[in-house]
């Protein structure tokens, strides 16, 4: 132990800890609580049965009341230790309570009924994960559906996403023409006008359209972004243009050089990109709450939100319904963070 | 794509590449906006802008009629006011306590410590959950049997319904926002602190200056770029704030939480008589705002080039 405070006192430079230092690491370790604690706990938390989740105080772990198989008795019988009286020590099941009174056997010789007064036993508890929580969902909810139209909005998205964006990138920073900077600067002055004051517009679009009730109208309208027409022509400045000309010299189609040439090297961009956007649709909520309306329609988020609205909410499975929802998410923030961590730092957008 | 550069010829060929995108800005951002001035000049229940009878500018009366700016109650739209003053205090709140939070964890996280990127991945990590996800974590800790009471239960303390009192659940609803926003903030700081040349520092520990003093005079004149930057996109962000408050208190308790676009986002969506031109009206009252502050984010960009 003071092996260990003396590691963490040793200090480049100066020989022991500044009071700066402490602070620091005080910090540190509270917002590892307050960060990382909530997410921990709704994890723990969707491990416990019904009953578990009910119990006040709750405990950390998922704990539940054992049960024992007995012989001549279909469901599993709860098991109890008694803590006074003749049987004082035993680990008894119990077969119904009458009263104040219970009924118990010892499961070793289940023929014997015991009597025991209610209030002279408490409960066995042991560990016990209910990953029932998960396997109900995939039969019960439409989990599946909604997973899968999650999926699909956020691929699909992304792919055009990826496309449209980088085409019109390309041809703002390899071409020169007449209006190139009036159209990059329109671009940019989209920004100013944020989906959320434009939501009553475009639901009528949307429906004139057709796309009411489909994922399409949840893909359209964000498909085309300023953040990465950006992103990506301020990437394609710097790839060469004696590259392109060498291209033309071989007789290369415009198409050619943007397919073959210009988007190959703009990968770094286009994995930034394809990031954010799997991050923007997946999490996506508002909109598509305006435009889905019929709940096989339902993203994962949009399902949630209805889910736990319900009255009688089933909190094991909203919970377990949630870290799934986070899970896809979370991989891809441990796989890719120092991508995502550079492109947010250089672009400042999220 | 071959057979348009023949037609058209190379000259016209940026126009090709660039058309997918500008189709897309064209119907989904800027026709809407022409389209929400015509419905906020319009009445009635109508989605189809040609049912819908011209009331001038009936919609924004309506919005701003009121005894006394100062008590919502007395507006004839009081839920509109109540959303434009909790949007204030909230916005005032938010963004002063994140930014304040952000920059002492940009900090912590730029000096020599042990695991510096597992904090920083740490502090990150709710950036990335979705609204729904962090108001679902959060509501699972406030409810009345949630973790928090277990913990005051523990100490002896008295319980709290968190989300049912007005006061708490809107302080819930600020806390919740800048847990979950505070890491992308931290991320923009902490680059720019890393920006600044070690030698400054280096001098400064030679004159043996304070800490405190270190900050004030070298850390934060070199870093107000980036806080500029920071402030005006929290500011933008924090005005539109809708998604996890809705799910985390629907607004409640009464209208402690209501927000400017739960405001739209109602009259429009979810009422039996939906009034499209009441939420367009307000909706161009807070794309006003909205267009203020981008602005100043264009300028704080720049300054933060040169």
């Amino acid at each position: 132990m003071r092996r260990l405070l003396a590691m963490l006192a040793a200090r480049r430079g100066r020989g022991r800890l500044h009071w700066t230092d402490w602070a620091s690491y005080l910090h540190l370790l509270l917002g590892l609580l307050v960060m990382f604690g909530p997410v921990l706990w709704l994890v723990l938390s969707s491990f416990k049965s019904e009953a578990g989740l009910i119990e006040f105080p709750p405990r950390l772990l998922p704990y539940e009341q054992a049960r024992v198989s007995v012989q001549g008795y279909p469901q599993p019988l709860p098991v109890f230790r008694i803590t006074a009286g003749d049987f004082k020590g035993r680990e008894l099941a119990e077969v119904r309570r009458i009263g104040l009174q219970a009924q118990m056997l010892d499961p070793a010789s289940p023929g014997e009924i015991l009597r025991v007064p209610a209030q002279d036993r408490e409960r066995v508890m042991r560990l016990h994960f209910a990953l029932e929580n998960y396997t109900d969902l995939a039969g019960r909810f439409s989990f599946g559906t909604y997973l899968w139209n999650s999926v699909f909005i956020t691929v699909t998205a992304t792919l055009i996403t990826l496309l449209i964006n980088s085409m019109a990138a390309f041809a703002l920073s390899k071409y020169r023409f007449s209006g190139r900077d009036a159209i990059f600067v329109t671009i940019l002055a989209t920004l100013m006008i944020p989906p959320t004051i434009i939501l009553v517009p475009n639901f009528f679009i949307a429906s004139t359209l057709g796309l009411v009730n489909s994922p399409w109208g949840v893909i359209w309208p964000g498909v085309a972004t300023p953040t990465g027409v950006f992103l990506l022509r301020q990437y394609m400045l710097t790839i060469p243009d004696e590259l392109i000309d060498a291209a033309r010299m071989d007789n290369a189609s415009e198409w050619r050089i943007y397919w073959r040439i210009v988007l190959p090297l703009s990968a770094p961009a286009l994995a930034v990109l394809a990031i954010f956007s799997v991050m923007w649709r997946w999490n996506e909520f508002l909109w598509p709450m305006i435009v889905l309306n019929k709940s096989e329609t339902f993203t994962l988020q949009l399902a949630l939100n209805s889910f736990q609205g319900e009255l009688t909410t089933s909190w094991n499975y909203l919970l377990a319904m949630t870290v799934l929802t986070l899970l896809p998410v979370t991989a891809i923030f441990v796989l890719l963070q120092r991508y995502i961590t550079q492109g947010i730092a250089s672009a400042g957008v999220k | 794509m071959a057979l348009a550069q023949r037609v058209l010829g190379a000259p016209r060929l940026p126009w090709v590449f660039l058309t997918p995108n500008l189709v897309v800005f064209g119907i989904f951002t800027f026709l809407p906006i022409a389209i929400d001035v015509y419905y906020s000049l319009t009445g009635g229940a109508q989605l189809l802008p040609a049912d819908r009878p011209f009331v001038g500018a009936q919609n924004f009366r309506e919005l701003f009629e009121c005894e006394s700016y100062l008590d919502p109650t007395s507006c004839k739209r009081d839920l509109f006011w109540f959303g434009i003053y909790n949007t204030a205090e909230f916005v005032v709140l938010q963004v002063g306590l994140m930014v304040v939070f952000s920059l002492i964890t940009a900090l912590v996280l730029n000096r020599k410590i042990i695991g510096r990127s597992f904090f920083r991945a740490v502090f990150f990590y709710p950036v990335l959950l979705s609204p729904v996800v962090v108001a679902l974590i959060w509501k699972w800790i406030l409810q009345r049997q949630g973790l928090l009471n277990a913990a005051l239960d523990g100490a002896g303390l008295s319980t709290v319904n968190w989300l049912l009192d007005a006061h708490w659940a809107f302080g819930w609803t600020v806390f919740v926002s800048i847990w979950a926003h505070m890491g992308f903030y931290t991320l923009i700081l902490l680059a720019g602190l890393q920006a600044i040349p070690r030698d400054v520092y280096e001098a400064a520990e030679m004159d043996s200056a304070s800490p405190w003093r270190v900050f004030r005079r070298i850390t934060l004149p070199l870093l107000a770029p980036n806080l500029a930057v920071v402030v005006v996109l929290a500011l933008i962000r924090a005005v539109q704030i809708f998604d996890e408050v809705y799910v985390l208190t629907g607004g409640g308790p009464g209208s402690a939480t209501t927000f400017m676009v739960q405001y739209v986002f109602q009259t429009a969506f979810s009422q039996q008589v939906r009034q499209y031109g009441l939420a367009a009206a307000a909706s161009l009252l807070l794309a006003s705002v909205l267009f203020g502050l981008t602005l100043l984010q264009l300028r704080s960009m720049r300054s933060k080039d040169r």
